[in-house]
């Protein structure tokens, strides 16, 4: 008998999506929740019921627990699927749900605050016997003491904050005869940051890898590990990619590593999906860092090396059902990598970018698979992760996964947001990278990746690409004369032009098409020569001085997104014609016709907004408003009260405002 | 429809050796037209370019539409005269936002744009060609006004210019106008004349009267800004409806009015698929004889012209030495009427026949001529030549259907007239650079020439000259050799243009749908004569 037959899940976007799919496979049917900015979002049309949240408001929509449950139970759902963030690892809503007669597909209330205070989860460690980094706190030890308990640990030693995080308060100390100026200067700096001096010392890892170990238990007591997964690629404790297996885990460390996991998770009394995170250093020594009690984002990776579906096998064991397989039957094969794409600027620190999507089209490519809440005309909001993509990519072997992966990456169409995709493929093929040499410091040891490239070769060829096929975009929808040659001069004087903008570069070209499709053109004076081989909506396939390519285009508005095989281009087209400035046309603010002043309404130094009164002129018995042509700073106001003016006559000077200036240029 | 076949054989002699002898006729085509793109030459365009301003053809080029054809009519206006090559001013078919219009722009760099009697002439041949296919002027204006020395070439029919503004207007067909520059005394009527008017911040000066005839006039004192300038006819006479701050927004405000006139072609034709010919119009080169004399097949030509190679021809078997038949050119219906040798009585005839029968259906006539004539002689003059050319003559003269030329070998004698020449009002005329035009050959003439002096001396009883004679027919075969050539004659406007045979196919595909702006239609007067 199912305990459950309607799924409500509280969360978003791919993993919504994810968790959908994994429901419609076993006949469940689905609800979703979704805010103001998500009403149009894939997730919400593929449930087959949605709950709006309404405007999304800080502490609410996904995070309000009683009107989840309420929602669960106007659309009788009677199970919740917490996703991962959000509420997933919040014992208290596992018990709400539980408390509401709704199953939660997850952990017990009581696993979850096992695992939820990092404390208590390494006390509990410690107790099964699973290694944490030795360490210990300074509190009430004396110096020679500390000294000692030092000396135990090895050097070197590191000393941070008991209260703190980010750094602040820490230091990497040596050698032995360090440690006490260490101490004093952390202690000053965790006081000053944190209000609380007090320290703690522990071993400092040198190299260290992120290697989890993902584990499923049932409610019968069966508990297994399904292998590890290296997330050492990070960029300030946010993974970037992810992988399984890891390079660096042999078979006797992985059976070590999943064993430790698996006596947590029994320890605890465990049951669904969780991941043990470890930090492991370069002779293989491995350590507890803490347990998500939860589906982890970069769980497809596991999949793909184990064949296995772990949201099913999530939603089997809500419904109680014992694990379909002992550990022995569980194989790895072959190699799979994640990358996560997201709409940020990697070479401006990283800054989210929001916008609309105006493209997205993955490409179909063998072992690759793609875990997204986005479409074409999806909008990236301020109110959510700006998370795109999952990429996963399955080899035979890593080297494989990472050509997959990296074919994927540069054949993918995405428009209208700044995303990491370039930062991404830099790490693919970087060597360390590649040999599978690295640790958690990979990226500050590696700087030049976040430089910005110089896109100016590719934007060259691929404004030459946009004007031609803007060229035969606007022959084909020509009203008149559409059959004639492009261009076509009798007596020709100068080429076509056209001018983009390539972020801060503008490429100037200027094209003749001649007879069968040929054109000679330039790009900033330099000159190219080829062919047109074939046009039509979605691109251009041109020979260019010899080499022929595709160059798949794409219009929103005066931007022109180029994607060929030697990348991708977003070009803005510049105006033919530069917008004047109004000033003048609008009149100023002269006197529209001979009249008496009536009244005057500023003053020199006040500011005005745009179509604000300014004076009062009266002519033919009317009163007649003349007002603020823009917004800015009155200058000077040249007339009084009573006075006779001609037409033309200037009444008022308004110094437009800067933002006025900038968007009439 | 039926392909026609081809029998040219570009590697035989003949081929190559005409091939050879058109090219360098079109080279030295090309090099005349750098010549009229260089304008009033390097010292006055770097002097206009150094006051902010664009050329001419940079501001028609900022006009058109992207990627859209543009024509140059008669760019070769006052070649080998004392004038400069163009004339002083840039004339042509062009598409703005989406709309076929004529330009006329003034070149400031020559003499600064002053009207010169072949400037004006083009000019006056732009606005008739505005007025009959029905299409929207442009004038892009600065300049200097008449030329003063040669006034008394241009005072009198100049005042036609103004005239058919307005007239157009009436007729709906409206001018826009745009003031770059100096537009003063009988000049001003243009903006004044116009149905809108943009001036140029700055730039534009339009008064009857400048300062110093002012001065003279009424002893008032004024400056030029106040007569006349942008913003005081955008703010206070009202003669200017748009301010402009700058060339470049001069245009972009052109191109928006025409944006909102609404245009609407009137013309109507059951249009096919456009296909392109099926042989390579590159051929179109070695198929006329580089000796005139020697007659070449014009359906080698129409082949290389119309859509698909397709023609269906009319009356084949009969009047064989005029092609007359139907196809489609750029998607448009046409008749073609195309000389194959001289005209007699039944080529007439078949001429006046099938040109009724294209009025009867709205379909536009095109004429390639390469005629030396009527036939003459006593058989002919008995068998009524005389009433046959005059049944052609009639029926072009009357036919009220577009009717196109394009003289691709000789023009001579009434066969001029009868095959649509310049009197004939065709929509255009285009020529060939091989192409020759008089009244008749060079050597007919000067024998012609010959045999009266010969004549009038036996009849006076003088001793004939042998020596001077020969003399005499030399010269004149050298003098009507050059005034029937191909520049001679497209430097007098006798043409809209000589153009590079290959690009016939284009150039006629611009100018039949610049005609389909009007009203298409032949004439109703009679049944169709059966000759």
């Amino acid at each position: 008998m199912a305990r459950f037959h309607k799924v409500l899940v509280a969360n978003r976007g791919e993993i919504a999506r994810r968790i959908f799919r994994a429901c419609r496979q076993l006949g469940l049917k689905t609800v979703a929740l979704y805010a103001d900015p998500d009403r149009e979002a894939p997730f919400v049309r593929e449930a087959d019921e949605a709950v709006a949240l309404g405007a999304p408001v800080t502490g609410q929509g996904f995070l309000a627990i009683e009107s989840i449950i309420a929602a669960a139970h106007r659309t009788g759902a009677d199970a919740i699927h917490p996703g991962y963030g959000f509420l997933a690892e919040n014992a208290d809503f596992a018990q709400a749900c539980r408390e509401a007669g709704i199953v939660f597909v997850g952990p017990p209330p009581a696993a979850i605050r096992a695992m939820g205070t990092k404390i208590e989860a390494k006390q509990i460690a410690v107790q099964v016997g699973v290694p944490v980094i030795p360490g210990f706190p300074t509190a009430g030890l004396s110096e020679e003491a500390i000294l000692q308990k030092a000396r135990e640990i090895g050097f070197p030693v590191l000393v941070k904050a008991s209260a703190g995080g980010g750094g602040k308060g820490m230091r990497r100390v040596e050698r032995p005869e360090e440690l006490s100026a260490a101490l004093a200067a952390a202690a000053r700096e965790a006081q000053s940051a944190f209000g609380d001096p007090t320290l703690l010392v522990e071993r400092y890892i040198e190299k260290p890898r992120h290697i989890e170990i993902q584990v499923l238990a049932d409610e019968h007591g069966n508990v297994v590990h399904v292998f590890e997964r290296e997330c050492s690629i990070q960029r300030r404790y946010q993974k970037i990619f992810e992988e399984a297996p890891s390079p660096f885990v042999d078979d006797l460390l992985r059976e070590r590593m999943g064993a430790a996991a698996v006596a947590l998770a029994k320890a605890i009394g465990y049951v669904n999906a969780g991941t043990v995170e470890f930090v492991v250093d370069p002779r293989g020594a491995f350590y507890f860092l803490e347990m998500n009690t939860r589906l982890q984002v970069e769980h497809p990776v596991t999949e793909e090396v184990t064949g296995l579906d772990l949201v099913r096998l999530q939603l089997e064991i809500a419904q109680g059902a014992p694990l379909p397989f002992a550990q022995e039957d569980l194989v790895l094969r072959g190699h799979a990598i994640e990358a996560r794409l997201y709409a940020e600027d990697p070479w401006h620190d990283f800054l989210p970018s929001t916008g609309t999507i105006t493209c997205w089209e993955p490409p179909a490519i063998p072992g690759v698979r793609y875990e997204s809440g986005i479409e074409t005309g999806s909008a990236v909001t301020i109110y959510y992760d700006p998370m795109l993509a999952k990429i996963i990519a399955r080899g035979s072997t890593r080297a494989e996964a990472i050509r997959r992966l990296t074919r994927a990456l540069e054949e993918l169409r995405v428009h209208g947001v700044a995303c990491n995709r370039e930062f991404l493929l830099r790490v693919l093929q970087h060597e360390q990278f590649q040999t599978g040499d690295f640790d958690t410091h990979f990226l500050s040891h590696h700087p030049e990746l976040l430089l910005p490239p110089d896109h100016t070769p590719i934007a060259t060829i691929h404004a030459l690409a946009a004007a031609l096929w803007d060229q035969a975009r606007r022959r084909h929808e020509a009203r008149v004369l559409a059959s004639i040659p492009s261009g076509w001069r009798n007596n020709p004087s100068q080429r076509q032009w056209v001018e983009y903008r390539c972020e801060d570069h503008v490429c100037r070209v200027e094209y003749r098409v001649l007879k069968g499709g040929q054109f000679e053109a330039s790009v900033n004076g330099e000159s190219h020569h080829g062919r047109i081989l074939s046009a039509d909506e979605g691109g251009i396939a041109l020979e260019i001085d010899g080499i022929r390519r595709r160059y798949v285009l794409q219009a929103a508005g005066a931007t022109r997104y180029v994607d060929s095989v030697l990348g991708h281009s977003a070009l803005e087209e510049l105006p033919r014609f530069p917008t004047p400035e109004f000033e003048a046309v609008r009149g100023g603010c002269t006197a529209p016709m001979p009249g008496r002043i009536v009244s005057v309404r500023v003053e020199p130094g006040q500011s005005v907004d745009r179509g604000e009164v300014l004076v009062i002129l009266e002519a033919m018995k009317m009163e007649h408003e003349v007002v603020a042509p823009h917004a800015g700073c009155v200058r000077e106001v040249l007339v009084e009260p009573g006075q006779q003016v001609e037409a033309g006559t200037v009444l008022v000077v308004v110094e437009p405002a800067e933002a006025e200036v900038v968007a009439t240029k | 429809m039926p392909v026609l076949p081809t029998r040219v054989d570009p590697k035989s002699e003949t081929f190559r050796a005409n091939y050879a002898a058109m090219l360098e006729q079109v080279r030295y085509l090309q090099e005349q037209l750098a010549l009229a793109r260089a304008g009033g030459g390097q010292k006055y365009v770097e002097r206009h370019r150094q006051r902010g301003k664009l050329l001419p053809r940079e501001r028609i080029e900022l006009l058109l539409d992207p990627d859209a054809p543009f024509l140059e009519l008669s760019p070769l206006a006052a070649w080998g005269t004392e004038y400069t090559v163009g004339a002083g001013v840039v004339t042509g078919l062009g598409v703005v936002k989406g709309v076929e219009c004529v330009i006329v722009a003034n070149d400031p760099t020559v003499k600064g744009g002053a009207i010169n009697p072949y400037g004006l002439e083009k000019s006056l041949r732009a606005l008739e060609i505005s007025a009959k296919n029905r299409l929207p002027l442009i004038h892009l204006t600065e300049s200097a006004g008449a030329d003063l020395p040669v006034q008394s070439k241009i005072f009198v029919p100049g005042g036609k210019t103004f005239r058919e503004i307005t007239r157009r207007s009436a007729e709906r067909v409206p001018t826009i106008c745009l003031v770059f520059g100096s537009s003063t005394a009988g000049g001003a009527y243009v903006p004044g004349m116009s149905d809108y008017v943009v001036m140029v911040k700055g730039q534009a000066k339009v008064f009857l009267g400048g300062p110093p005839l002012v001065k003279m006039a009424t002893n008032e004192d004024a400056d030029e800004e106040s007569l006349g300038g942008a913003e005081m006819h955008s703010r206070v006479s009202g003669v200017s409806d748009y301010l402009a701050e700058n060339e470049f927004d001069a245009i972009r405000i052109a191109r928006e009015i025409v944006g909102h006139l609404n245009w609407r072609k009137l013309g109507q034709a059951r249009m096919r698929p456009v296909e392109e010919p099926r042989y390579d119009p590159d051929e179109l080169l070695g198929i006329p004889s580089a000796d005139l004399r020697k007659p070449f097949e014009v359906r080698e030509v129409i082949a290389r012209i119309v859509d698909g190679s397709y023609f269906e021809e009319f009356k084949a078997n009969y009047g064989t030495t005029l092609v007359t038949g139907w196809a489609h050119l750029h998607g448009y219906p046409l008749g073609i009427v195309a000389n194959n040798g001289i005209l007699f009585s039944d080529s007439s005839q078949k001429a006046a026949q099938f040109i009724q029968l294209c009025n009867k259906i709205d379909v536009p006539i095109l004429f390639l001529q390469n005629i030396t004539g009527y036939m003459v002689g006593v058989q002919y003059e008995q068998g009524g030549i005389i009433k046959d050319g005059a049944k052609m003559i009639n029926a072009v003269a009357n036919s009220t259907v577009p009717m196109f030329t394009v003289m691709i070998g000789s023009s001579y004698g009434a066969g001029n007239y009868g095959m649509c020449g310049r009197a004939y009002d065709p929509r255009f005329l285009f020529t060939w650079p091989n192409h020759r035009i008089a009244v008749m050959g060079p050597e007919q003439l000067a024998g012609v020439m010959s045999i009266v002096r010969r004549q009038a001396a036996e009849r006076a009883g003088q001793v004939f000259d042998e020596e001077q004679d020969r003399m005499i027919r030399q010269m004149v075969v050298q003098q009507i050799e050059q005034e029937s050539n191909a520049f001679y004659a497209t430097a007098r406007l006798w043409d809209d243009g000589i153009i590079d045979p290959r690009e016939t196919r284009t150039v006629l595909g611009i100018v039949i749908s610049a005609a389909f702006n009007n009203v298409v239609k032949g004439t109703d007067s009679f049944g169709v004569f059966r000759m």
